[in-house]
């Protein structure tokens, strides 16, 4: 298969088979094409990248410049979305690269059994992400109340007092920043009463997110798509109860985070990272 | 197939106002934080070493932070740097992971004791 040979196949997800129209029109990476390629009763979604693996430094060089990176995301996700709008999706990582479509499906008969286990926890339920924001307060004594900035009028020792102030002051805000982070934590474990499965995700990153405030808990919950309403009223209602932080619910999304169903399960992280 | 059936139902056909909380087009770090972290991992026959959404992150600010400074004093030197053109750039790469990731531990610990947190 010379042809083959040319050309590379980018697979964006695997799916119950689903009509072969909806991927009419669907652009993906780098604006190529989308198909499917079908082995019994799965397909791999796929588009052909005008790319060889001699051109691998090429696609390695494009998902580090931010700009390229963000471009391929989006149209990774977009793909998956669409099919996850039509079927029973397993997601995939981006960037998984095979020679050729026969290679894809040697994939799909390969890993037959992990791939129709992972579809049957995945069928009938959506991802919904989970992010609680908390304004926690600086241990640094140049911002937060008090300061140090009060005058010690009087006292026979104001190195002393300022020392011991600034002392009481740390412990202060480390436990009202960790009353706030457990109080995170017990919801994440609240709302995962309702869900299927959940996965505590790293915190996100202020530079990435753009989101000034502390991201105290980053959940994802596989929920029953006839539970999404209660489980969302659920969320919200948990919104109101704790007051100094904000709850934020993405989704539905493709269960990206249950694609993988022998993650390491863990409780949820306090504060991260 | 009744699957599917059961599947479509719970979906609202309108991207815009199926969603919760969001905007249609979803925030980037929700995004690459799914497709660059999660979905099911395959060994394709092309290697491509991603750089994990963290590492991404620190890679972000230091570029950024760069090329603000060089804009300031304008240079451009990071057209010629192999850590950020595309020649040589290979070894580069996984020089750089390290010294991030050795970074990243250090500022995490420092982050601890900051916040007085256990660990």
């Amino acid at each position: 298969m010379s042809a083959d040979l040319e050309r590379a196949t980018y697979t964006y997800a695997i799916a119950r088979p689903f009509h072969p129209s909806h991927l009419w029109g669907v652009r993906g990476v780098d604006g190529t094409a989308v198909h499917v390629v079908s082995d019994d009763a799965l397909v791999a979604v796929v588009g052909t990248l005008p790319f060889t693996g001699a051109d691998e430094v090429a696609l390695r060089t494009k998902l580090e410049d931010p700009a390229e990176l963000e471009a391929i995301a989006r149209a990774h996700h977009a793909v998956v979305e669409t099919v996850f709008e039509r079927s029973v999706t397993l997601p995939f990582r981006l960037a998984t690269i095979h020679d050729s479509e026969q290679r894809v499906v040697e994939m799909l008969r390969a890993g037959r059994q992990r791939f129709d286990q992972a579809l049957a926890l995945l069928a009938g339920r959506v991802e919904i992400g989970v992010k609680i924001y908390a304004d926690l307060v600086s241990s640094s004594p140049t911002s937060g109340r008090g300061g140090g900035a009060v005058e010690d009028e009087g006292s026979a020792d104001p190195g002393r007092d300022y020392l011991r102030r600034r002392r009481e002051q740390l412990l202060d805000r480390a436990s009202a920043n960790r009353r706030i982070a457990d109080a995170a934590a017990r919801t994440g474990d609240t709302l995962a009463r309702l869900a299927v499965d959940h996965r505590y995700h790293r915190a996100q990153d202020p530079r990435l997110s753009g989101v000034t405030e502390e991201n105290v808990l980053n959940a994802a919950y596989l929920v029953d798509v006839t539970s999404i309403e209660s489980f969302v009223a659920l969320a919200r209602s948990l919104d109101i109860d704790l007051a100094e932080t904000r709850v934020e619910i993405t989704g539905p999304w493709p269960p990206y985070s249950f694609a993988e169903p022998d993650a390491p399960q863990g409780a949820a992280e306090t504060i991260g990272r | 197939m009744t699957e599917l059936s059961t599947w479509t139902t719970g979906r609202s056909a309108d991207d815009a106002t199926g969603r919760y909380g969001s905007p249609a087009a979803p925030n980037l770090a929700d995004v690459l934080e799914r497709v660059l972290d999660k979905g099911m991992v395959i060994a394709g026959d092309i290697k491509i070493n991603l750089l994990d959404i963290e590492l991404l992150t620190i890679k972000l600010r230091l570029l950024v932070a760069s090329l603000d400074k060089a804009k300031e004093i304008g240079i451009d030197w990071w057209e010629h740097d192999p850590a950020l053109s595309s020649s040589g750039r290979s070894r580069a790469l996984e020089v750089e992971n390290d010294q991030l990731r050795k970074r990243l531990d250090e500022l995490e610990a420092a982050a601890c004791v900051d916040r007085g947190a256990p660990q």
